[in-house]
């Protein structure tokens, strides 16, 4: 799996795509939101592809009817945490789904995280790989 | 992709507009009809939806010109005495707006003071920002507006409320209406110590108080939607009950005439029942007697006069 694309994070949906503009950004919210799934803000600072515990912006929002309701606290979590990875999804509870449908990114932090893959020889010539983030990029520099 | 408001426009500037068509596509015609047929009387509440209902038309029309066009301002305030019909007229005006495409949903959220303002500190901002993403794209109807502002405490959290509403109101615009609702007198102190609200309103509309004429009609309106009629006589009854009623306490207009209409209900069902040893037929069901509206106790002075006879 490709985790960067040059240095741009690639996670979730349409993120070999140029950034979604927020009308883009609206549509897909309102898409989520005629379907029923409610949509959720989150954010963190740790964007390993394990680690899929991001941090909730709100509650998730389940009775909205328009998507600028969810743009308002999205501008409202782009101001608080700007410089972190931001991302919405799309929770169906319907029977038989009762999982996430959609999920992609919505800001990046200006300096993006990279990582690389680490190979690690075990016993019995046994080979294991581990994704690490790499140090910032300032310090290499 | 979506359901994109105001997406009627073309790429090269059109020049000639059959207006009849334009308003029949938007659904006006059958709106405003619908509005003169199901409300009775409220006059000027009519001639000012009309006027709106044109603005919009004409601005839908002016920006498929080419003409600037700037999203009107749509806030609106409703005044009156109780059961003049500003709920009523809210919940029409949010299908007005939406079948012209100046919201984008037309729901209704409909609050008042309880579910803006919360209980302790930090908990108002939360709460009235939730009922504002619920109300996109639609009407945000707020009942008895006043009580969001508690003058005789200046720490309540009523202001923040208030604030709040005033921020997404001038910003958010296109995104949603915010209808105020409530008594005359009260909604005008409320605004003269909020000068903010009063000059994001654009709309002030007052709704004026029934003529006994009018009442009756509304009367015999709701017996219909319920499947019964007044006999002659009892109609003649039920106009001496309306002179009689708005002179008493407590008169608010078209819910007191609900009331009592549910009462008359009661009242001839009661009188059908009390005789067992006969046959029905769909008249006797259907008719209000005027025994039915005759015995009433606002023909004896009203439950004032009959407490104080008790006491």
């Amino acid at each position: 799996m490709k985790l960067t694309q040059g240095s741009k994070l690639t996670q979730g949906c349409f993120s070999y795509l140029p950034d979604l503009t927020d009308e883009q950004i609206t549509s897909q919210v309102q898409y989520c939101l005629s379907n029923g799934w409610a949509v959720n803000i989150e954010f963190t600072d740790d964007p390993h592809p394990r680690n899929t515990y991001w941090e909730m912006w709100g509650l998730p929002m389940f009775d909205l009817q328009d998507a600028a309701g969810v743009m308002m606290e999205l501008a409202e979590c782009r101001r608080v945490y700007g410089d972190r990875y931001i991302r919405i999804s799309g929770f169906d509870s319907s029977h038989g789904w009762e999982s996430v449908r959609i999920s992609f990114l919505v800001n990046r932090p200006p300096q993006e995280a990279e990582f690389e893959l680490v190979r690690q020889e075990g016993a019995g010539r046994a080979i294991r790989y581990t994704t690490v983030r790499k140090p910032a990029a300032h310090a290499s520099q | 992709m979506l359901d994109v408001p105001h997406a009627t426009t073309t790429d090269q500037s059109e020049t000639q507009f059959d207006l009849r068509k334009e308003a029949e596509a938007a659904g006006i015609t059958d709106t405003l009809q619908q509005l003169d047929r199901e409300l009775i009387g409220l006059k000027p509440v009519k001639n000012r939806v009309r006027q709106i209902a044109s603005l919009l038309l004409i601005e839908r029309i002016r920006q498929r010109a080419g003409l600037a066009s700037a999203p009107p301002t749509l806030h609106m305030s409703f005044t009156g005495n109780p059961g003049t019909g500003k709920t009523t007229v809210a919940l029409r005006m949010a299908k007005i707006l939406h079948g012209l495409g100046f919201v984008r949903r037309g729901q209704v959220i409909s609050v008042t003071r309880d579910d803006l303002v919360g209980q302790y500190i930090g908990h108002t901002a939360p709460k009235t920002k939730e009922i504002l993403k619920k109300a996109m794209g639609g009407v945000l109807f707020i009942d008895e507006a006043y009580y969001l502002h508690r003058p005789d405490n200046e720490r309540d959290y009523g202001q923040e409320s208030i604030e709040i509403l005033l921020q997404v109101m001038e910003n958010q615009r296109e995104d949603l209406v915010v209808i105020l609702a409530g008594y005359g007198e009260r909604m005008t102190s409320f605004f003269a110590s909020n000068p903010g609200f009063r000059s994001r309103i654009a709309h002030h509309i007052e709704f004026p108080d029934y003529a006994e004429a009018e009442l009756l009609v509304i009367a015999e309106l709701m017996l219909k939607e319920r499947g019964y009629r007044f006999s002659a006589a009892a109609r003649e009854a039920f106009e001496k009950y309306i002179a009689l009623r708005r002179t008493q306490p407590f008169f608010s207009n078209a819910r007191s005439i609900r009331n009592a209409v549910d009462r008359i209900r009661l009242r001839q069902a009661d009188r059908l029942v009390s005789d067992l040893n006969r046959m029905l037929d769909v008249a006797d069901l259907e008719t209000i007697d005027p025994a039915d509206v005759l015995a009433s106790r606002v023909f004896n002075g009203g439950a004032a006069a009959e407490r104080s006879v008790k006491a």
